[in-house]
């Protein structure tokens, strides 16, 4: 089946290669508000609105926070809608992210990952997508620009899953991946719509079904809608495995919900998500020709965290380190995705010594080198058995 | 509370699938102070009728003669079902015709 789809490669970046998968997927509905470095992608929806390429209604707001809301809307009304932003936006967007997730609106949203102010910053780290981890959005880090265009429209699927019916954000990193044009096999429109069809699987705004969104609830009730919320997460994991398979037979490509690379014999390993995965990667075979048997887990999806399945992809590996690129300020340990990982671990009976890195903070450089010596570390470690206990802060001047 | 539906029978989101169920709120249940309409000192200005939020005081069609011999076709009554006890009626009206009277002594 595969080999009967016509492969047609454009040269994107990540920005474009969401707005192709948006056009794909005949969007209804799409309202933004530009920052950077996302703006490419809306300006591209734009563009194709425009030469009446899409037949979408742009809704052009004065805010990240309208944004969102006027997507919610439309998901409301049974539209199929987009939006996009990053940073500042994100965090502007934050009490309607919980809006979204609780009224159970199929929305997807691009992330063009950058820092947070202050001071200013508009290069890359993950510190606006933490942010938003307990907003109840499914979310994934990619990894290069043909796997983020197959995610924005494996989100979709995920989204619109009558068990799920939660919004989805797909992250990848600013500048790095946003900015950076690489070879991508658009997937066609007819193809896309088999994939994920246009079907209003959600409760809907009807004038001849009249029905009320957006209440109030008193103690008696919102816990109970809480709780539909974190069924709807259990189930999301298991529509993100079903939409990734699904996509791998109709297209020749997929990717789990989290990656494994030289894992099978590694002894150490690193667990990092989005364009970090490249470097660590190449790093891995470095290592190994330097006597550390390295291996890499790129995570895929970072909500629902599939932890059954990083627990038994890690399950011979006697070090395990973390590469964040955010700081939970006052943490335990300051690494958010180490905290989560080392919670998967104390409840499994597999306890590989653990360690967390800081890196690429406000995108500063890290070198395959600096990877490579993360794994050397990680060799020390799983020699004395014991972790560093803190952070380690790679590359900061100290 | 145990009566009231599981997690899984509810509609998701918090949707409400029955339009015009709020009226079996009860909003009354909230009060502490009711108000009393004495009337015979009311001159159905109507101001409490149009200064009420919750539109708990209703214009009634009903015929009343004050003591002093007055008669009037309207009478205005509260709604306890949705007056939560605000006193705004209390506090607006001309004639000090309305006392608001706590519900527990």
């Amino acid at each position: 089946m595969a080999q009967q789809l016509l492969k047609k490669k454009l040269a994107l970046s990540s920005n474009y290669a969401v707005a192709y998968a948006v056009k794909a997927l005949d969007v209804d509905v799409i309202a933004a508000y530009p920052i950077t470095p996302q703006t490419h992608v809306v300006e591209k929806l734009s563009e194709f609105a425009a030469n009446g390429e899409i037949n979408a209604e742009m809704i052009h707001v004065e805010s990240e926070h309208s944004a969102l809301s006027a997507v919610i809307g439309a998901s409301a009304a049974g539209a199929r809608v987009f939006t996009a932003t990053a940073s500042q936006g994100l965090a502007l967007m934050h009490e309607v992210l919980h809006i979204a997730s609780g009224m159970r609106l199929p929305i997807v949203m691009s992330i063009a990952t950058r820092a947070l102010s202050a001071p200013i910053s508009i290069w890359n780290d993950y510190s606006d997508v933490m942010n938003a981890r307990d907003t109840g959005w499914v979310i994934y880090f990619t990894s290069s620009a043909q796997e983020t265009h197959d995610t924005v429209i494996q989100a979709y699927r995920v989204a619109e899953n009558p068990n799920v019916h939660l919004p989805v954000m797909v992250a990848y990193d600013g500048y790095i991946m946003s900015h950076t044009v690489e070879p991508v096999e658009v997937v066609e429109k007819e193809d896309a719509l088999r994939y994920a069809p246009k079907k209003v699987t959600w409760p809907r705004l009807d004038p001849d079904n009249p029905v009320t969104m957006g209440t109030i609830t008193s103690p008696d009730w919102y816990y109970e809608f809480k709780y539909q919320q974190v069924m709807a997460m259990r189930e999301a994991l298991k529509a993100a495995e079903e939409a990734d398979r699904v996509f791998g037979e109709m297209f020749g490509r997929n990717y789990g919900v989290a990656e494994g690379f030289m894992l099978e014999d590694a002894e150490v390993a690193l667990i990092t998500m989005g364009a970090f995965a490249n470097t660590a990667k190449v790093a891995a075979v470095e290592a190994r020709k330097q006597g550390v048997k390295a291996g890499v887990l790129r995570l895929r999806l970072y909500r629902p965290f599939p932890k059954e399945k990083i627990v038994e992809m890690l399950s011979n590996v006697s070090a395990v380190g973390v590469v964040d690129k955010a700081i939970s300020f006052g943490a335990p340990v300051e690494g958010p995705v180490f905290n989560e990982v080392a919670g998967a671990f104390y409840s499994s009976d597999h306890r590989p010594v653990l360690a967390s890195f800081i890196a690429g903070i406000g995108q500063r450089t890290v070198l395959v080198d600096d990877f490579v010596s993360m794994f050397k570390k990680l060799q020390e470690y799983a020699k004395t058995g014991r972790g560093p206990g803190e952070s380690i802060y790679v590359g900061v001047r100290a | 509370m145990s009566d009231l539906p599981k997690w899984y029978e509810l509609p998701p989101g918090g949707i409400i699938l029955e339009p015009g169920s709020s009226l079996r709120n009860k909003t009354g249940s909230w009060r502490v102070i009711k108000p009393i309409i004495d009337q015979d000192k009311c001159v159905r200005c109507r101001l409490c009728f149009l200064y009420c939020p919750d539109a708990a005081i209703l214009e009634v069609d009903e015929e009343y003669t004050t003591k002093a011999g007055r008669k009037y076709t309207v009478t205005y009554k509260v709604n306890y079902d949705y007056c939560k006890g605000c006193g705004i009626c209390a506090n607006e009206c001309p004639v000090k015709a309305i006392e608001m009277v706590p519900e527990v002594a």
